[in-house]
């Protein structure tokens, strides 16, 4: 298809883009406004690598078309940062050191600060469930669970 | 980034005209320069023949370069650790570099938990070289004796009191001045190390939550162009005709390479790359077909191969006793990187600039070389960190094929491989299978031990040819030379039995493409073993952690399994290894729930007692150790790589499932530290008694014995119901 211009509101900033409307969010983020925190980790929404947040609902930014995205806020790992500083959830995850690659990571902190945003004190199975479609292979698991409990309560 | 492929000088990388810069080797282009590689093509080199260089510059900054790489196992922090202890300054002073073929030295691969063992040694007389260089410095300047002095922080001291106190960066030389370390540069003993065995914050791990970490699939060259490939269904295959109108409107932005059975399609935009890929239509053609998967286990057994005798020990046919028999079989499985492989390629006239997140950048640099047909010394490697690896995965084969695409197009090529590329052409982690006998004495002693394993080769990396490479194969390459490394790995024990008789069989040729996957042969091996123990420890109506005792006369072996005895109970399961039977001792102590309708297995708790001698950060350690019970439950539970005759059929998360966030039990490590102990590596060691403990648990719960990985739910409910 050919190119169309989109006005995109990406971590509180609006993002002219032009592009071919059936692009996948995911490459708009990454290839067009240098995002590159959500990560390409399958295509299919089965990973979660790529999470993102529409009007702070976690979604897998690779199969959503940019023409579907509309006046939706779009929030990335990048846009988590309250005046410069990391969020209480990431925070939370430096302290338990919880990454080793780290590949997943930024998808599984948008996840869960959209849990928490709607959720502010999950039991340990809302925070699993949440996280339930968020892949790590290194392992990180119980630290990730451990990191979002004790961030619960605190603004995301 | 730049994206010219000059090949930069390690002296760019230092800040400032002034350094003092030493080096590890015998002479010192050697150490530092470009150099043909001596080391073994497996593991880490001895200091002997592997170089380092450590840099002090004016500012008081410490640059080391090794050959390892950061594979998200923490261990840049733990070398970091390291060397400011040996050095005698701030932690915060020291950079790493790592894996670059042009400034950092050949370590060979990063491979085999062996970086911090091994792989630190060099750094170590680097560093302690430097701390004595400026003692001598700072005695000449003050006309004192060197006795007098220490150092403390970054500074030269004097020992008596306050009087002397020159910071290191004043003493750096003027220029930069190179030397050599010699051969009797006495180290500290670690126990007046201070940095190390403390739990430093890793330094990759604020970039890896704000976004902001370089991925090697976040590397962007300038007017660089996105490919993506077009497998074959199966290696052999070649594509005898690509209906380029089957691309549509696209076919005027896409670029379509082949050679052979080599096709990728090239574009500069990613989505149009990404449709292409989707929808060029190939006719594929020829290539045997693979193996039925419930054939796997005849052809295994069919395979040629090779039979090396690991241990001969005592007759076991003239043991007498109850004798037990039991077969187990292992899959092949996916190192299931959660990122796909990326890399990234400027071929140019004269030179040759990779991209890469390899486990090994020298040995990539020369099959790429072999590859396009350059010199070696026209090819730069530069190592960025990937997804997780946990061995060999598509990495090398990623950065070949934009190497590829890019000497063909003239251009900077980024080449991502899809969900379905990793997960069906990864190299793969081998299946393996273990015929195992043993005769229990009348004191419940295991009296004969024979072991009769069958695997194609662990060690499948790049190794200086184009065949090792994925794209070699493509454009028309046969199979390499198999190097038979890693099947052995474990396949003896470290229990004390009189009569054994191990024997392992080196496939020749593998139906799938095998290579390193965490632990090796090691893991399949001690699934085997330590299964097996168990059925000897039932039989002989003993206790499974007594039975193991009675056979281990090693204190430090007792040691692990009395750390977790307390976590044993009945309908619980045990298991135990001494790492490639001289590295890391683990014991672990599982506990599960079995459904017995849907034969479902729900982890609950795993215990892990560890002892890998030295501990250099307790926290990143207990890290890696948590990640291996989950990695290895994973592998144990739910993995193994389908196919069917046309080719592998598991492509993505459903077809290849591991473990999720509501599958994951509690885990309590138990770190049994000893700092007079040489550090030993811990990369591995756990994943490898994860299968056989959980078999272990099913069994002591439900009296069905486990051989086959993975322990899916119908395997479960077979299992029950025999």
């Amino acid at each position: 298809m050919s190119d169309q211009r989109f006005e995109l509101k990406v971590n509180g900033r609006i993002s002219p883009v032009n592009v071919d409307p059936t692009t996948p969010l995911l490459y708009v983020l990454r290839d067009e406004l240098e995002l590159d925190g959500p990560h390409f980790g399958c295509g299919l929404a089965q990973c979660g690598a790529c999470t993102v947040q529409l009007d702070g609902v976690a979604v897998r930014s690779c199969v959503i078309p940019v023409s579907a995205v509309g006046t939706q806020e779009v929030t990335t790992i990048e846009g988590l940062a309250v005046e410069g500083k990391m969020s209480a959830l990431q925070t939370a995850l430096v302290e338990a050191q919880a990454p080793q690659c780290g590949y997943c990571m930024p998808g599984i902190t948008m996840s869960a600060s959209a849990l928490l945003k709607e959720t502010p004190h999950p039991t340990d199975a809302q925070i699993r469930q949440a996280l339930d479609g968020n892949l790590c292979r290194c392992g990180s698991h119980t630290r990730v669970l451990r990191a979002v409990k004790a961030a619960a309560g605190s603004p995301t | 980034m730049s994206g010219a492929a000059t090949s930069l000088g390690r002296r760019d990388f230092l800040a400032g005209a002034s350094a003092l810069i030493v080096a590890i080797g015998t002479t010192r282009e050697a150490a530092i320069g470009e150099r043909p590689s001596e080391t073994s093509p497996f593991g880490t080199a001895t200091y002997a023949n592997a170089d380092s260089w450590l840099a002090l510059d004016a500012n008081g900054n410490v640059t080391v370069s090794w050959g390892k790489v950061e594979q998200g196992t923490g261990i840049e922090t733990a070398i970091a650790q390291i060397v400011a202890d040996e050095l005698d300054v701030p932690f915060d002073s020291v950079r790493v570099l790592q894996g670059d073929t042009d400034r950092t030295p050949d370590q060979g691969y990063t491979a085999g938990s062996q970086s911090l063992s091994a792989g630190a040694i060099p750094v170590r007389r680097a560093a302690a070289f430097v701390r004595v260089t400026l003692i001598q410095i700072a005695a000449q300047r003050l006309n004192v004796s060197a006795d007098t002095l220490t150092t403390r922080d970054g500074a030269v001291v004097s020992k008596a009191g306050p009087q002397v106190h020159l910071r290191y960066a004043e003493l750096v030389p003027s220029g930069r001045v190179n030397r050599i370390v010699p051969d009797d540069v006495v180290l500290k003993p670690v126990s007046a190390y201070q940095v190390v065995r403390k739990s430093i914050p890793r330094v990759d791990i604020p970039a890896k939550l704000d976004g902001s970490y370089r991925y090697v699939q976040n590397v962007r060259i300038p007017g660089m162009m996105h490919a993506r490939m077009v497998h074959p269904q199966r290696l052999g295959q070649v594509a005898r005709a690509i209906d380029g109108a089957s691309l549509g409107d696209l076919r005027s932005r896409v670029r379509v390479v082949h050679k052979n059975a080599f096709v990728a399609v090239v574009a500069q935009r990613e989505w149009d790359a990404v449709q292409a890929a989707k929808l060029l239509k190939v006719t594929w053609a020829g290539g045997a077909p693979l193996p039925a998967e419930n054939q796997l286990d005849a052809v295994l057994r069919a395979s040629a191969g090779r039979d090396d005798v690991v241990l001969n020990k005592g007759n076991v046919s003239s043991a007498s006793g109850k004798t037990l028999r039991a077969t187990y079989h292992w899959p092949f499985q996916s190192h299931g990187s959660i990122g796909p492989s990326c890399g990234l390629a400027d071929v140019r006239e004269t030179s040759v600039t990779i991209w890469s997140g390899t486990e090994g950048s020298f040995f990539l640099k020369r099959s790429i070389a072999a590859l396009l047909g350059r010199s070696p010394d026209q090819v730069v490697v530069r190592w960025v960190e990937g997804s997780g690896a946990y061995g060999h995965n598509g990495a090398d084969d990623a950065a070949a094929a934009a190497a590829i695409v890019s000497q063909e197009i003239g251009k900077p090529v980024r080449m991502q491989w899809m969900r379905y590329d990793e997960t069906a052409w990864d190299p793969k982690g081998p299946a393996m299978l273990f015929d195992l006998e043993a005769v229990l004495d009348a004191d419940g002693r295991i009296g004969a031990w024979s072991f009769h394993g069958r695997s194609p080769t662990h060690v499948g990396r790049p190794n200086g040819t184009a065949a090792t490479l994925l794209a070699g194969r493509l454009t028309g390459l046969g199979p390499p030379t198999p190097f038979f490394v890693g099947g052995d790995r474990n396949a003896a024990t470290n229990y004390d039995i009189p009569k054994q008789h191990i024997v392992l069989t080196n496939l020749t040729s593998s139906p799938l493409r095998p290579s390193s996957l965490r632990g090796l042969g090691g893991t399949a091996n001690t699934f085997a073993n330590e299964s097996f123990v168990d059925e000897l420890a039932h039989a002989a109506g003993a206790d499974p952690i007594a039975f193991r005792m009675r056979h281990l006369s090693d204190p430090r072996a007792q040691a692990v399994l009395e750390a977790v005895r307390p976590a044993y109970a009945a309908g619980r399961g045990v298991a135990f290894v001494r790492y490639e039977n001289v590295n890391a001792y683990v014991a672990a102590v599982v506990d599960l729930d079995v459904d017995r309708s849907s034969g479902a297995i729900a982890l609950r708790h795993v215990w892990i007692a560890h002892d890998c001698g030295l501990v250099v950060n307790p926290n990143g350690l207990r890290n890696q150790i948590e990640g291996n019970v989950i990695q290895g439950s994973s592998r144990a539970l739910r993995e193994r790589v389908r196919f069917a005759p046309a080719g592998v059929t598991s492509v993505d998360w459903m077809t290849y499932p591991i473990l999720r966030f509501s599958e994951v039990p509690e885990i309590d490590v138990t770190l049994v530290d000893r700092p007079d102990q040489p550090i030993m590596g811990a990369g591995e060691a756990t994943t490898t008694v994860m299968a056989p403990a959980i078999a272990n648990a099913v069994f002591a719960q439900t009296g069905a014995r486990l051989r086959d990985v993975p322990f899916t739910p119908d395997a479960v409910k077979a299992a029950l119901l025999r």
